[in-house]
């Protein structure tokens, strides 16, 4: 067992303690008199708690030790390309000249900022196999949004806007929202029995009315969809466009050429294939990238370079808009922009050794682990409780029980295809050792299911709280303090 | 989850295929969802309900269940106005999973129609369908 | 390569045990005609210490401060950010873990995110806060949205001293939906204008601005009376600069149904325009049409208080297409940061921060007006105004830009009529020596 307990403190809630008075700022000398005050705007201010500095470092250091994280752990969240998260990216987007630049300055005064923005869309366009990037979208979420937004404006451009579209059942599950926002009806597509994309069944789904489809690839089973090409055919022929969800790209790269697929829309999160931190739920970014002929469509401003020295323009009369008020999350631009620098064209391992990394998962817990499409995976595998079912232990058992061994849950009951799914993502930032020792966790687990399952169904143990009462706190929501 | 066997299907009620039901209560009809959907959903932490004054067809959409992790639609039973709701669900949803049949009711309906039942099942053809 | 833990015994291991005989193997389900045919064209990797060259580089390209002296707000703004937050944000735990799916092993960002919500409230005078969206114009994007779900009408009226770049945003986001947007044009006092709102009806909501772009401070109080003549209208408050809230009333206070902005100000650097943070809060009432995720409190199976991630019916991943909104990923990390700011401060140190940002605006904006620059909008602002400043052509602009001086915004581009005019910040980062030197520069 990797996991064990240490010593790990109560902390109360920040205004639980504290007193009038304290505080954990360094208030600047003042050097301007004081000026009269308009009594009828004016109140008392936020009623926060004082505390002083050494309060404030003991609070926070106390509670992050109750997070288990990347640089704890191996955390195989599927779906979610939980790799090592490089510090040298922190030092890079912390410089002077970076973190604390104005995004309204005249361009002649941030050229390297809006250098790094032009170079960062040329190599994500060279990876990706696609013409045109927009670094603006401040998460794959926001990037898929900007996608449909972009399908919206190529079907109003021709004169016909559309009223539907294409979502496979193996897509990721922000995809049905993201299409909603632009008016689009979402229309299921089942996968194949195999577990990807029939082109017949495309084919008999997709008409005129039918804006185009929105893949996966990998999808969530993380297998890699076979037809693509076909299944872009058909949507073509009919009129529409495929977005593909890059969120899986970090099977891919080096290896798959989007545009070859016949991908017009494609967005990448760079907090998961391009190692920027997760931040406990964000910020990420999520750039789109799209063909030649759908660049016009792209959000402003856009970077241009003439002679060496670049600006922003607005000047694109086809644009679909803003989607931020300013750049994009850019610190985190600058984080990606760093790991391809750091990397080159060694890019290419990454995908490798993340696809070798699930494919070595997939091989020593097939023993113990119902596996329900058993082909070769890409950067995950997905496996299913339905054998430990058998000795009523679930999907959420395993994954709770998984916490006292030391390691983060993998995604659990995504994708919705498989019932029970076990989703997990190795990704290639882990060595050959803790992928043995997760495996050995694993398969302890699954003797525990049969010789003493309550064990399981009282996991964890070990962790700061026990299972939590999740049904009161939605019948009774408590949402501040 | 419970057996088939374990659940209460009481005979004063019919059941639609979608897992509601509907007992006649003088000229109005009372609906809720059955002990079978309850157990299916889990504990349930909101019901979502129409106003007052609704009219709906059989089969429309009329409101939600939500359980921690899932949302599901309910649809009316019988056709008609709806003429009282149960506002008890809004602080206490977890009658729906103790008392599918009493408590935890939803709408009082006004039918309309002569036959609101017609499309229904008796206790005997929804415990057919639950069995396979 | 030194993220990648492989060796030569450890691949071949591996691949034995997969039962391929090469990595490339692995790749067979890949159609060759779905495959690139050259290899990635990018630049030659760099050595840790070639990397910190080349940006130190890039960055250093960039006016910043002290060289630079930079009047810019417009919803970015200057405060001096403690080195206490910048350190403990550094932690890996806190920021290489994602979403707290697993309540038992995030309590750490669960119970700061409580706290964050806690803190928000607190700031706005609202019920309610969500643990955060992209930025403030996202946020006021996604409350028009809220309020033409709970209202199910489909026009709504925004401010025109609503900051620019959030109104393309707004109009980004409604017009595939064919939502409409009325603009309500400003006063001669910098406020809004509302009495537009006459002719109107059936508006899901009004959206205002406080402080608004053009520095002022909205008649809140005044504005709820005419907003909710139509009880079923939402009034929301966007802001870009929270930090006003500790000298004037909040929004919450004065009857707004939904308030949101950028949080910027609270402790996250510049960094370019973001990542920033966009604060969302609402009434109790409209709790379950709010996007966005919430953490509430909950027990254990032994009793003890914990967090979890609750009401996500609401969210995309399980109501999909009717999610209230299909926002996942947020901006969890700077969203801590605002906390710690918040705390940090605490009630006196922010009320001190914010009196002290008043002052040095108002400073400013008078020792500019003695010097002959017009101040065209009469409302009270906080540390943001606008003068008219003819004599600051675009070519002095310029000039004193290259000399190291950026003499606040021009707003000809965003303000056709406001041709001449200037919106100028001044926060606790400016010293009077700054502010005289710039004074005395664009009155040369």
């Amino acid at each position: 067992m990797i996991g064990t307990t240490g010593l790990i403190f109560n902390e109360p809630l920040l205004w639980e303690m504290g007193a009038e008075g304290r505080t954990a700022f360094s208030i600047p000398a003042r050097d301007v008199p004081e000026l009269p005050l308009d009594a009828a705007l004016t109140g008392d201010g936020p009623d926060f708690p004082d505390l002083s500095e050494p309060e404030i470092v003991r609070h926070y250091t106390r509670l992050s030790q109750w997070n288990l994280s990347v640089d704890s752990s191996m955390y195989p969240l599927g779906s979610c390309t939980m790799k090592y998260n490089p510090k040298t990216n922190e030092r890079q987007a912390g410089l002077p000249g970076i973190a604390d630049a104005h995004p309204l300055l005249p361009v002649a005064l941030s050229q390297g900022l809006l250098r790094l923005m032009f170079e960062l869309e040329r190599w994500l366009a060279e990876i990706t196999g696609l013409d045109a990037v927009t670094l603006q979208p401040a998460a794959g979420a926001q990037g898929e949004l900007t996608g449909m937004l972009i399908f919206h404006a190529y079907h109003a451009d021709l004169g016909g806007p559309r009223s539907k579209i294409l979502i496979p059942d193996t897509a990721h599950g922000t995809n049905p929202a993201s299409a909603s926002l632009c008016g689009y009806a979402a229309v299921p597509v089942p996968s194949g029995p195999d577990g990807i994309l029939d082109p017949e069944t495309v084919a008999r789904l997709m008409d005129d009315e039918t804006a185009g489809i929105m893949v996966t690839n990998p999808n969530t089973l993380g297998l890699f969809e076979r037809e693509i090409r076909r299944v872009a055919e058909i949507v073509h022929d009919r009129g529409g466009l495929v977005y593909a969800d890059g969120a899986n790209m970090n099977a891919l790269l080096g290896v798959a050429h989007m545009g070859a697929m016949g991908v017009d829309v494609l967005h990448l999160n760079l907090h998961k294939t391009f190692s920027t931190p997760h931040g406990g739920g964000g910020p990420g970014a999520g750039p789109v990238c799209v063909t030649r002929a759908l660049a016009k469509f792209l959000p402003v401003p856009r970077v241009l370079e003439k002679e060496g020295r670049f600006a922003l323009s607005n000047d694109f009369p086809h644009s679909i808009g803003k989607l931020h008020a300013f750049y994009g999350n850019f610190g985190i631009l600058v984080r990606a922009y760093s790991y391809i620098l750091s990397l080159g064209s060694m890019l290419e391992q990454v995908s490798r050794y993340a696809v070798l990394n699930a494919n070595y998962i997939k091989a020593g817990l097939r023993d113990d682990y119902h596996l329900p499409y058993d082909r070769p995976c890409m950067h995950e595998c997905v496996f299913s409780d339905k054998r430990q079912l058998a000795y009523k232990v679930s999907a959420l058992d395993i994954a709770k029980r998984l916490i006292d061994y030391g390691f983060h849950p993998p995604t659990i009951y995504f994708p919705l295809v498989v019932s029970g799914a076990l989703m997990i993502e190795p990704t290639e930032s882990e060595s050959k050792e803790t992928l043995d020792r997760f495996i050995e966790a694993m398969r302890a687990i699954a003797r525990e299911a049969e010789t003493d399952p309550e064990l399981l169904h009282q996991a964890p143990r070990n962790a700061k709280v026990r299972r939590l009462d999740e049904v009161q706190a939605a019948r009774k929501p408590c949402l501040m303090g | 989850m419970k057996e088939i066997d374990e659940l209460k299907f009481p005979e004063d009620v019919y059941y639609s295929k979608d897992h509601e039901w509907a007992r006649k209560e003088g000229d109005l009809v009372t609906v809720g969802i059955s002990d079978y959907a309850q157990d299916q959903l889990g504990d349930i932490v909101f019901v979502e309900l129409p106003e007052k004054g609704s009219k709906l067809k059989q089969g429309e959409e009329f409101g939600s269940v939500e359980s921690v992790k899932a949302v599901s639609e309910l649809f009316m039973p019988v056709a008609g106005e709806v003429v009282d709701i149960n506002g008890g669900l809004e602080d206490s949803p977890e009658l729906v999973n103790n008392e599918p049949y009493d408590g935890g009711w939803m709408l009082k309906v006004k039918p309309a129609g002569a036959d609101p039942f017609g499309k229904l099942m008796d206790r005997g053809a929804y415990l057919a369908m639950l069995k396979g | 390569m030194r993220y990648m833990p492989h060796t030569e015994s450890d691949i071949a291991a591996m691949l034995t045990a997969v039962g391929v005989k090469t990595v490339d193997a692995l790749f067979a389900d890949v159609p060759s005609a779905c495959r690139r045919s050259t290899p990635l064209d990018l630049p030659p990797a760099l050595s840790e210490w070639d990397l910190d060259r080349h940006m130190e580089q890039l960055a250093g390209q960039t006016a910043t401060a002290p060289a630079y002296k930079i009047f810019l707000g417009a919803g970015s703004y200057d405060h001096h950010i403690p080195e206490t937050i910048k350190q403990l944000l550094r932690r890996g735990e806190l920021y290489t873990a994602y979403t707290p799916y697993q309540p038992e092993v995030s309590q750490g960002t669960l119970q700061a995110i409580y706290e964050y919500q806690t803190l928000v409230c607190r700031l706005l005078g609202m019920e309610v806060a969500n643990a955060s969206m992209y930025d403030g114009a996202s946020a006021l994007a996604e409350a028009l949205l809220m309020a033409i779900r709970t209202t199910k009408r489909r026009r709504v009226a925004v401010s025109r001293a609503v900051h620019p770049n959030y109104r393309r945003v707004v109009e980004t986001y409604l017009r595939p939906t064919g939502f409409e947007i009325v603009d309500l044009p400003y006063g001669s006092d910098g406020r809004t204008d509302l009495a537009l709102l006459a002719d109107q009806n059936e508006l899901a909501a009004v959206a205002l601005q406080s402080p608004n772009f053009l520095g002022c401070i909205e008649d809140l109080q005044a504005a709820e009376g005419r907003i909710h003549a139509d009880d079923a209208t939402l009034m929301i408050v966007a802001f870009n600069e929270p930090l006003a809230y500790g000298l004037y009333q909040a929004p919450g206070r004065l009857g707004a149904d939904i308030v949101c902005g950028e949080g910027q100000s609270l402790g996250i650097p510049r960094s370019f325009g973001g990542p920033g943070v966009g604060l969302f809060a609402c009434r109790m009432k409209h709790v379950r049409s709010m996007p966005g995720r919430l953490v509430g409190r909950a027990n254990d199976a032994e009793g003890r208080r914990g967090f979890v991630l609750t009401l996500s019916t609401r969210e995309q991943h399980i109501r999909r297409e009717r999610a209230t909104s299909n926002i996942c990923t947020n901006q969890g990390l700077c969203a801590l940061a605002a906390a710690m700011y918040m705390a940090s401060l605490g009630r006196t140190g922010f009320r001190q921060l914010a009196r002290l940002n008043f002052d040095k605006a108002g400073y400013l904006k008078h020792a500019l007006q003695a010097a002959g620059a017009e101040l065209p909008f009469s409302a009270p602002v906080f540390n943001e105004f606008v003068v008219r400043w003819p004599r600051l052509s675009s070519e002095r602009y310029t000039q004193l830009a290259k000399g190291g001086i950026v003499a606040g915004l021009p707003l000809a581009a965003d303000y056709p009529e406001l041709a001449d005019h200037y919106l100028l910040c001044a926060t606790e980062t400016c010293s009077k020596a700054d502010m005289d030197a710039l004074v005395e520069e664009v009155t040369r």
